[in-house]
């Protein structure tokens, strides 16, 4: 057991090859299948946040994002994936309550935390930030007011798109 | 020799590939908590435990289509309020996974669900100890466009129990679990609803659960099969889905042995554009628990899942009442929407204001005896139990929840959220307090956040919960006290000061001054720090715990009061 443990781990230090995103299908709020691996924004960077109706931090991080995401876009190319992990109780709410509180991102539904358990998230909020090349290049996990910006000046550092 | 080392290199090849085009990933949490005596909030003896850990570390493997991970659990021993059960150490979990789109086949535990969980769904949840994960072999197929087959075979964890049917206990038996569901999605088998407006999608489940009839008193079935249909269907703004599943006889301690029938329908129906959103829900259960133990309790080793329609609420005083599901039948039913007043107009103002308004029910089914003329009580094991009308409502009522919510940036700095809750908490019912009056109550808070700048935040979050009976001046019978722990009025301020985007620091007390006992008009004070950075977080706080019930997804576990000092570390790589 051990042994394995230590050469997973060893094979981790080598692994940097291919793109960090997982083999996982979900679906969008139109029902469309969309293959985590093959995600792609022509180079630019992306951005996958999980969240959740009944998540309150994550309410908040979702609406500041959405306060800045026009000029991001402008500024960087980024693309926001917002995974939500409601499960059936709440499924049925989370395009409702997107379009209600007028979101932009792309949304995507991980109704069996799919995505949330090959991704290693244990609790949401939980952001990633991927960059051209599919590899995670920074992570962050809980909401303070205008953690946002944290995010920005990572995203600005991998940009292609200058200012 | 040239043999063999063509073979080395190709095994060196295949290594390679093993090492180079693999990730490793993975996660670590760890609970603590140092229990300490406390005679103001009546904890005057620990029963000898004065530290409680709860720790998961585990890892994944992927490489292409295939993917491997395990999962090494630790309680030791568990904190207060987890099932003593999970007391222990080992490999809880491992699985391996091909899939290359066509085919996927899963050896090892299984999560997964068909349709909305009213016939199979096996999920983990570390927050509550809760893990019915299915041990044994999953095979999916996708042999056309829009059309997805699964099959599940296995048997479920139980704490520590061993799997096999040689190592059994005579409390920890528990059956094998089959299942298959189908899928079609029209839209994407059929070209010319391609990008239609108009999307359907059908499904359909069957599970059945094989058992030993172990007790010398009733004759247990020893197949026991649920099956379920559903259907989405979307046009434009609008959506509708709906499924309906029934159960065959399935005689157990939750239903005191009943063999009647289970029925389960849950629907749905949306509208949503772009800053409007509403949504009603519809929900009529009864006998519907399924578990691959008959014997079992509470949440243990549930077959399926059976979702609340209920409104989330995570503040402190407003989560207090959480409703958790009765396994033995309700109606239920849930409207809410959410609106946003544009940017720009009198009462959205320079940001938009966010609306939000949430109303549930929870009512008991109709249930009338099975012979004429009422001849027969009710719920009688060993008889068919009851009969019930599908449409008629039952007057007593489990539970409502109306709340209404603003979410307002007021200016670049300030941000404002506030909600009132009327609530409505069959208290005997959900938490069984026998003969505790219902909770009646009007709940209010807000959360002011004030950004000092860049990296520096204020947020004050103020609670208060009213109880319209229960309150000081209420007579409790000295014999029922303990009934009323924490009923009466509450009222809750935090403060918190983070700096971004490593720390914060708040400080909270949480005060029961309306308590009709006096002895329990306690404060709890608790003080907590927590540094992020990255993925990982940690999470030191010391100080009281009041009883209370955590709930996720429905399902919950109380928390018993405590005083002390705990720490949450946890990180993922």
């Amino acid at each position: 057991m051990t042994l394995l443990l230590m050469a997973l781990v060893v094979t981790g230090l080598h692994a940097q090859t291919k793109s960090d995103l997982p083999n996982v299908t979900l679906k969008d709020l139109n029902g469309k299948n969309v293959n985590i691996a093959k995600l792609s924004n022509n180079g630019n960077p992306i951005v996958i946040t999980f969240w959740a109706t009944w998540c309150g931090p994550c309410i908040k991080e979702h609406n500041a994002l959405n306060d800045v995401y026009e000029d991001w876009q402008d500024e960087t190319g980024v693309k926001i994936y917002s995974v939500s992990i409601d499960d059936s109780r709440s499924t049925a709410k989370v395009k409702p309550v997107v379009e209600g509180k007028g979101w932009d991102f792309e949304i995507l539904l991980d109704v069996n935390s799919d995505l949330k358990r090959a991704m290693n998230v244990s609790n949401p909020p939980h952001t990633f930030l991927i960059d051209g090349k599919g590899k995670i290049v920074y992570q962050h996990t809980g909401y303070f007011e205008g953690a946002e910006d944290e995010l920005y000046e990572q995203i600005l550092k991998i940009s292609k798109k200058k200012k | 020799m040239f043999l063999s080392f063509s073979i080395l290199g190709g095994l060196v090849a295949q290594a390679q590939d093993f090492i180079e085009n693999a990730q490793v990933s993975g996660s670590f949490q760890t609970d603590a908590q140092y229990y300490m005596l406390d005679k103001g909030i009546g904890i005057t003896d620990l029963n000898g435990k004065k530290l409680g850990i709860n720790g998961f570390g585990k890892v994944n493997y992927t490489n292409g289509n295939f993917s491997a991970g395990m999962r090494f659990e630790a309680f030791m021993p568990e904190l207060n309020g987890f099932r003593s059960e999970l007391n222990g150490v080992g490999l809880a979990n491992f699985f391996a996974t091909y899939d290359n789109g066509f085919i996927g086949m899963t050896v090892g535990d299984i999560y997964d669900q068909f349709g909305s969980g009213l016939t199979f769904r096996t999920y983990e949840e570390w927050s509550l100890g809760m893990d019915n994960a299915l041990r044994g072999a999953r095979v999916v197929l996708r042999p056309a466009q829009g059309i997805t087959l699964k099959a599940v075979y296995g048997r479920q964890r139980y704490f520590w129990a061993p799997y096999l049917e040689r190592d059994f206990n005579a409390d920890d038996y528990r059956g094998i679990v089959r299942g298959a569901d189908a899928e079609w999605d029209l839209n994407q088998s059929i070209a010319a609803l391609n990008e239609s407006k108009f999307t359907m999608r059908l499904g359909g489940s069957f599970v059945s659960k094989k058992q030993a009839d172990q007790s010398s008193f009733y004759n247990i079935p020893e197949n026991v099969s649920a099956a379920a249909a559903r259907i989405n269907l979307g046009y434009g703004n609008w959506a509708f889905g709906t499924e309906y599943a029934y159960k065959i006889n399935d005689p157990s301690a939750i239903n005191n042995f009943i063999y009647k029938e289970g029925r389960a329908l849950l629907s749905s129906l949306s509208y949503s554009q772009k800053g409007f959103g509403a949504v009603l829900q519809v929900k009529r259960t009864d006998n519907m628990s399924f578990k691959s133990m008959y014997t079992g309790k509470q949440n243990d080793l549930d077959i399926n899942f059976i979702p609340p329609i209920n409104y989330t609420h995570t503040h402190s005083l407003p989560s207090m009442y959480t409703y958790s599901t009765q396994p033995n039948g309700e109606m239920a039913a849930q409207l809410q929407v959410n609106y946003t007043i544009p940017k720009g107009t009198a009462l959205g103002g320079k940001y938009g204001t966010k609306l939000a308004f949430n109303m549930s029910q929870v009512n008991d089914i109709v249930r009338d005896s099975v012979s004429f003329g009422n001849a027969m009580a009710l719920n009688q094991p060993g008889t068919l139990g009851y009969t019930s009308k599908f449409f008629a409502v039952s007057d007593h009522r489990f539970f409502r929840d109306i709340n209404f919510e603003v979410d307002k940036k007021i200016s670049k700095d300030w941000h404002l959220t506030a909600q009132y809750i009327n609530l409505y908490y069959d208290i005997e019912t959900i938490e069984g307090h026998a003969g505790s009056p219902v909770v009646k109550a009007n709940i209010g808070f807000m959360d002011v956040t004030y950004k000092i700048n860049k990296k520096q935040s204020l947020r004050l979050e103020l609670q208060g919960l009213w109880e319209n009976e229960v309150h000081k001046g209420y007579e409790v019978e000295e014999s029922e006290k303990k009934d009323y722990q924490k009923r009466g009025d509450w009222a809750f301020a935090l403060l918190e000061y983070s700096i971004n985007p490593h720390w914060s620091f708040s400080i909270a007390d949480k005060w029961n001054y309306g308590n009709p006992v006096e002895e329990y008009r306690d404060h709890y004070f608790t003080g907590t720090v927590t540094y992020i950075k990255d993925a990982t977080r940690v999470m030191l706080s010391a100080g009281r715990q009041s009883e209370g019930v955590v709930c996720v997804g429905g399902v919950c576990r109380t928390v018993p009061a405590s005083s002390g000092v705990s720490l949450t570390v946890s990180t993922s790589f």
